[in-house]
Parts: C-alpha cells; structure tokens; sequence
C-alpha cells in the first residue's frame, strides 16, 4: 500500500516537472498543441491516480485544473500569459499538496488549503460556467488514469501461456461509472503498472440491443489473470474508487478448480463464456472444468440450461480453445510491432537510492579486500595466483565504475528547472532575460546534484538580480535589451565544472577593494589579482552593510553558496570583467565515494592523490635536493612550480629517501609539486571520511585503507595548492600539524 | 469484395464527450453499408465509452451481416485494443466463426 503512494508520489513529481516545461514552453509558443496536450494529460493523470491513493484534496484541486485545460484545448478559454501563471502556481500547489500524500493520515493545512482555494477561484473565473454541470459533477471524480498518457509498460496484451501463478480479476463495472469520469481502461494501465497482465478478456456481453444502448453508460467488464507480487488487498485497494458500484472478485493464484467453477457460477455472463475465458487464459485444462463442472452438479445450479449444456461443454471447449488459440496467434503477430515500442520504453526500471548505496558500499569493501589479496599473491611469488588476482581486481575495476555509473545522472534536469526560476524573477523585477544552457549531458553523482540545486539558485537569482543590469542601462551601453544569463557544465580532470554566466555589468573592481579595506579583509597597500579579489565575495557577511549599492547586492548570500560546495569538496570561483559580465565557476569532484588515486610513500607514511590531478612525476635532481638554500620553488622547464615537502609538512621523523620525487599536481589551472620518497603507482582508493576532529586539518581531505591493512592519508590538492601558492608569494609557511 | 464507398473517418478524441453524437451516425454507418470500412488513424485518444460503441457497431454489423473493418488504426486506437485484448473481435472478421455462443447478444437465464 505504501509503494503503491510512493509510486504515485514519484510519478506525479516527475509529471509535474514535465507540465512546468510544457507551459513554459506554451508561454513561449501558445499555439502548441502537443504541449498543451501533454499538459493535460499530466494533470489528468495526476488527478487519476490520487483517486487511487485516495487523496481526495488532490483529486478536488486537480479537478479544476484539468477542467481549465480542457476547455482551453478546446479554445473556449484563451491561454494567456496570466493563466499559464496560474497554472503554473497551480503545479506548485499540487507539489505542496503531493507532500502530504505520503502519509494516508494527512491532510493538508489550513495554510496551504487557503493558498488552493485562492488559486481555485482564479482558475474558475477563467473557466466558463457550463462545464460545471453535466459530466465531470460527481465528487468522485477519480478517472483513474494512472497511465493515461498511453506510455505505460503493456506487459502483455495478447494470449501468453499462463499458469496458475496468476491471480484472477473478474470485474463488471457499474452503469454510472463512466459518467462519474472514470475510465476503466485506466484499470489496467494502472494494472499493468505493478505486475504483468498475463491475459484479459474484454466482455461486454452486458450491453443491450443497439436501441436500447446508451453510449455514456458502461457495460464493460475484465477477466483479468495477473502476475504480480502482491495482494488482495493491493488489487483491491486499484478498484477502490469503483468498489461501490462494481462486481468484483479476486482469486489468488494456485487457486482450486472449484474456486473457480464457483466463480464462474456467480457470474452474470454465460457459464460456457466464462469457462471459455478460463480455458483460454490458461487457468484449468478442459478436462478439469468439464469435470468439475459435471462434479459441481450443474444441473443444480442452473436448472434452465441442463439439456443444452451439460453434456457436450467439455468438447465444445476443447473445439474452442484451439480456435481461440490461432485467434490470439494473429492477434499477437499484429501487436509485434506496437510490443517491441513498448519494451523498449519498459527498459527504464526506479530503484531505491538506498539498494544503491548499499551496492555501492560493498563494492568499496570489494576493492578493499581486492587490493589486499593482490598485495599477498605479490608476496607469495605464486605466478598462478598473481595471474588470477590480476584478473579479479581488473573484473573490480569494471563493477566499480559501472556501479558509480549507476549514480551518475545528467545534469540537464537540473538546469532546465531554472527556466522557471529565471522566468519568475526576472518577471518579478521587470526584466527581460532569457535563459541559455549548455552541456547538460555532463553527469555527475546523485548527491552531489541534489546538493547542488539550492547553491545553483542562489548564483542564477544573482546574476538575475543583481548581474544583468535594466533594460535602459544595457541599451545605453550598446548592449541588446534582453539580457542572458548562461548556464553551462563541462568536464575537466575528474571534476564537473558548472558554470553561471551573465552578460551584466560585471563586479566593479575598485568598489570591492575599498569595501575589502574597509572592512579589514584586505591590507589598505594589497594589489590582489582579480581572482583573489574575488573571492572575497564568498565571505561571510562581506557586503551586507550598503544593501543599495550595485556592488553590495552581489555578494548576498555567497558566502552560503561557498560553503554548501565546500561541503561537496569542491570549490567556487567568479571571474568578471566590467561591462562584459560576470561567470561563478562551480568545481566539484564527479563522486564522492571511490576514485583512482596516486599512492606516495613519504618516510614510513603513505599517501594518496586523485590520479586525475597528477599531471606528471620527476626526480628530484641531487643539487635540487641538497640545496641550502632549501627554496621552495622548482624550475620545471622555465616555470615556476612551488614545492611542498610533505616530509616537513607533516612533520614525518626519520632520514629522507635515497632518491626524491615531485609529484605535479594540477588543480583548476594552478599547478604545485609535492615532494616525496618514493612513488607508488596507481591505487583504488575508497574514500573513508575523517572523524570530525580532523574537520579543520589543512591539507587532507580523507583517509582510505590499504591492502596491507594501513591507513593513507587522501591530500587535500586544492588546499595544498593554494598553501604553496601562498609560500611562493612569501607569506609565512605555517604547517598546521607541529 | 469490392469497397465503393469511402471509409468513414473519426478524428480526435473519441471519448464520452462525443459518443452520443457518434452511436447514430455509426450505426446508420453500418446499417446502410454492406461493409463499412472504418478510418481511425486520426483518432487522438479512445476511452472505454468509445471503445464500447466500437464494439457496439462491430457487432451490430455481425448481427446483420454486413461486415465493419477498420481499416487504419492510430496509435490510440491500437493502444487501446491491445489493452482490452479485442484485436481477435475487431480484426480480419473471417478468423471468427460467425455462430460462437460468446459472440452473440448475451441470452439471459432466469
């Protein structure tokens, strides 16, 4: 019961986000029938299933909405740019309404229903009175479309071979039931949703001579068999909303032959059709029911049909079943092609994060265990086992990236969110701005894009707000009216880098740096460059004092931005350039549980760095070594690299290595050599994250375990960097574990 | 069997709003038609009341002999006969014996 609210939740959020593209897309284009059916559809649907779940103050609000959408698909209602806001508030409602879905038990407050009922009367003013009347009156108004926009996964249509493994559904359905609006075709998408239809039937034997038939009244009822893991009460709980007015009987699987005779008995409909349907799902063998009818007595029980029927029903059946078989074979040829669409869109299976996770974590212990096996076939010289321990951590190699790729998503459905974001704002403010995105195929990790969301915001309501200037300023600076605001994402050495870039007025360099003085974070005689300048912005509290000025209002908020990304081990930058515009750059790691890391060994201590931030290894050369002078620089072919000995920085006891080495690393475009003894090679490292204490240690960022059983410590490249970056321009070179 | 007469064509939604209006000039599709040849590719969307009248008109046509085929189904149209199963009922009417118990008006005991 509960998956089954969980399913409906997660649907219904994605066929929100869907609804909120396609009226963005319909303000954009309003002639656009397909997304305006698409929007329907989704509201429809929406609608339907909280029938099933029995979320009534959905279904109510979802009503109005899906009335409103009907009458402008019909071109009653023209839908002008304060209905496509409407609607769109309305998607947000359904949104708050959706969170209280989860729990049976709840029921939305009286806040957010004044906010429904608010949005309720507007909708209504547009929608014109005569569609209140007739069809669409009765408060039950659950159509039932779970899947209503077609797509749902048919398992099975046709005539597949069926066990007893099925459960039997046989429903008639009430006259009224189409006219209170729902659809029992719905039924069985939604059936077909959670478990397989190994066989219907469609009778409509009930409906009367063609004079005597009313086209809104419903004559329709299944036989159902059904494959699925469940029970009664889930298959139930589907007809709910029909339950009153409906014929309805479930039997389980492996059911008894007489469970089903008697089934057949209750039934309204021929007893032969009936048993013919059984016959042809699959159910019971002719032999079983011509015995167990004969068995039953039916003579007893239908009186009227003793001399026509009793006798001759095995045969007859055993006649039909063969015809009904080749029947349903050329039903089943016709279906191949519409099938084979099917299964492809069936291809997409939901998972719960957690198994995930879980998966994800073993393969972490996996690798664990793997290296340390490797370490001791080394060790045993045992050519045979070093062989097969070899192809084991490469089999590894592969079930860990393809387990990381199963939490790898896009990015683009994160962007394309903030088409509604720049659409609001910028309409709140009055300003004109359009929205371009780029690279959003780029993915990353689950978690990092769910983090990510709320820091994205906060940069793009800046650059709106505060980046792109008014309509007037841009056109006396020869710029186009409409401003544009840029969001990208690209890969670079193993991380995501997504950018935020606006064609504004850009930072004003000077202001910064007075206000950076002035409020002590700079020396009054500095000349940082731009990017150190910068980053100033992301402190804390940097410019909330002069709330007018253009310069104040950017800085608004950074500092929160900086330090979600912090937490995401990535970091944020701001390049600008006055008049041109301004670009916050993003830079995150593309997972946060295993990466391949570069193993150093320093003294007796080892270490690791991402390999993908190790750019190239040289010797140290002996003068270099035995310099007195111990600079801390290198010359690495006519640059300047800044060294870091990881022996003094952490403060490591015991001589130095015969021979030393530099590892250049590389970080968003600063490069910094580490000294160490002896290199390593390349090393899977499952990150193990520090306890908390260590939350404020420079320089590392995690430990991880060796095959040996020994901790190594994962440096911290980007801080390291910025440390030797320091030391270079002759500040203090502080280690931070004396 | 030669086909003379155009097809009749429905087109968008064939739901309960407009089932009234069609039972009418369906059956007098079928009734004045040796063999109504039916063009559903345009049909946008097929409910349980149109798939009913569907059935109604395919088995009014049985009743008298006359013979209904569609000719061109949509994508809804197909969706919704795969669903209900009825490809056997609405399909080449030659591979369904004329005198099957099931397919006749329901006879009522009691």
């Amino acid at each position: 019961m509960d998956e089954l609210r969980q399913a409906y939740i997660a649907e219904s959020q994605e066929l929100l986000a869907s609804l909120e593209e396609n009226l963005l897309g319909l303000e954009q284009n309003p002639a656009d029938t397909d997304a305006l059916n698409a929007v329907f559809r989704a509201a429809h649907t929406i609608k339907g299933g909280a029938g099933i779940v029995e979320c009534d103050y959905i279904v109510e609000f979802t009503h109005v909405v899906e009335n409103a959408l009907d009458e402008a698909r019909d071109g009653r209602i023209k839908l002008d740019g304060e209905l496509i806001q409407l609607l769109l508030a309305s998607g947000d409602q359904i949104a708050r309404l959706l969170e209280f879905a989860i729990d049976p038990a709840a029921r939305p407050d009286a806040a957010t229903l004044a906010r429904g009922e608010e949005l309720l009367t507007g909708l209504r003013a547009y929608s014109l009175s005569k569609h209140t009347s007739s069809k669409h009156s009765s408060s039950k108004e659950a159509a039932s479309d779970l899947a209503a926009a077609s797509d749902a996964p048919l398992e099975s249509s046709g005539g597949g071979m069926v066990g007893h493994d099925c459960w039997h559904i046989s429903i008639r359905f009430g006259d009224n039931v189409l006219r209170e609006g729902m659809d029992p075709l719905s039924f069985l998408r939604y059936l077909s949703g959670f478990g397989e239809i190994a066989h219907l039937t469609t009778l409509l034997d009930a409906m009367p001579d063609a004079e005597a038939m009313d086209p809104e009244s419903c004559y329709m009822g299944f036989e159902i068999d059904f494959r699925a893991d469940t029970s009664k009460e889930k298959i139930e709980r589907v007809f709910d909303f029909v339950r009153d007015s409906c014929l309805l009987n479930i039997l389980p699987p492996y059911s008894r032959i007489s469970e089903y005779v008697a089934l057949i008995m209750s039934l309204p409909e021929d007893t032969m059709r009936l048993g013919e349907i059984l016959l042809q799902a699959g159910v019971i063998t002719p032999i079983e029911l011509n015995k167990s009818l004969e068995t039953q007595g039916i003579e007893s029980v239908e009186p009227h049909e003793v001399d026509h029927k009793a006798a001759p029903l095995g045969e007859i059946l055993v006649e039909q079943h063969v015809v009904q078989k080749e029947l349903v074979d050329a039903a089943v040829v016709k279906q191949a092609q519409v099938s084979d669409k099917k299964a492809q869109e069936a291809k997409l299976i939901r998972v719960h994060a957690d198994k995930l996770d879980q998966l994800i974590n073993l393969v972490g212990e996996l690798v664990i265990a793997g290296a340390s096996a490797s370490l001791l076939a080394q060790k045993s010289k045992d050519e045979g086992m070093f062989e097969a321990t070899s192809t084991i951590s490469r089999l590894v190699d592969e079930i860990r990236d393809g387990a990381l790729r199963l939490r790898m998503v896009q990015i683009g459905e994160t962007f394309n969110r903030f088409h509604r974001v720049v659409r609001d704002v910028s309409r709140d403010i009055g300003k004109d701005i359009e929205l371009v995105i780029t690279g959003g195929d780029a993915e990353l990790d689950k978690t990092v894009v769910e983090k990510l969301s709320d820091p994205l915001t906060h940069m793009v309501r800046n650059a709106i707000d505060h980046g792109i200037e008014s309509a007037d300023a841009r056109i006396a600076a020869g710029k186009p009216a409409r401003g544009r605001v840029h969001l990208n994402a690209f890969h670079e050495s193993g991380s995501i880098v997504i950018e935020v870039a606006d064609d504004g007025g850009g930072l004003k360099r000077e202001r910064i740096k007075q206000k950076a003085v002035a409020k002590g974070l700079l020396a009054a005689d500095a000349e940082p460059s731009d990017a150190d300048l910068f980053k100033l912005l992301f402190e804390p509290g940097f410019s909330t004092a002069d709330q007018i000025s253009n310069l104040s209002g950017r800085g608004v908020g950074l500092d929160v931005v900086k330090r979600n990304i912090e937490a995401l081990r990535g970091t944020a930058t701001i390049d600008s350039q006055e008049g041109v515009g301004t670009t916050m750059s993003i830079r995150l790691p593309l997972t946060l549980a295993i990466i391949d890391g570069f193993l150093m060994g320093v003294s007796t201590s080892a270490y690791v760095v991402p390999l993908d931030m190790v750019e190239e290894c040289i010797e140290l050369k002996q003068g270099e070594k035995q310099s007195d002078v111990r600079t801390n620089v290198l010359n690495l072919r006519g640059q300047v690299l800044p060294l870091i000995r990881l022996r003094e920085y952490f403060a490591l006891a015991g001589p130095g290595g015969r021979r030393e080495n530099v590892v250049v690393v590389k970080y968003a475009g600063d490069k910094a050599g580490l000294v160490v003894d002896e290199l390593m090679g390349e090393f899977q490292t499952v990150i193990k994250p520090l306890g908390q204490i260590f939350e404020h240690l420079r320089g590392i960022s995690g430990s991880t375990i060796l095959g040996s059983g020994e901790v190594a410590l994962i440096l911290d490249v980007p801080s390291l960097i910025a440390l030797a970056t320091e030391s270079e321009s002759g500040r203090a070179f502080a280690p931070s574990l004396h | 069997m030669q086909d003379t007469s155009p097809p009749l064509a429905l087109e968008g939604a064939v739901t309960i709003y407009v089932v009234q209006e069609l039972k009418a000039q369906l059956l007098a599709g079928v009734r004045d038609n040796a063999e109504l040849r039916l063009d559903l590719s345009q049909v946008t969307e097929l409910d349980a009341a149109g798939l009913q009248l569907l059935y109604l008109a395919k088995r009014e046509a049985l009743k008298s002999g006359h013979a209904l085929r569609i000719v061109a189904h949509s994508d809804a149209v197909r969706e919704v006969i795969d669903l209900s199963n009825l490809n056997a009922y609405f399909g080449d009417p030659t591979l369904i014996p004329a005198q099957k118990p099931g397919r006749q008006p329901p006879i009522s005991y009691s």
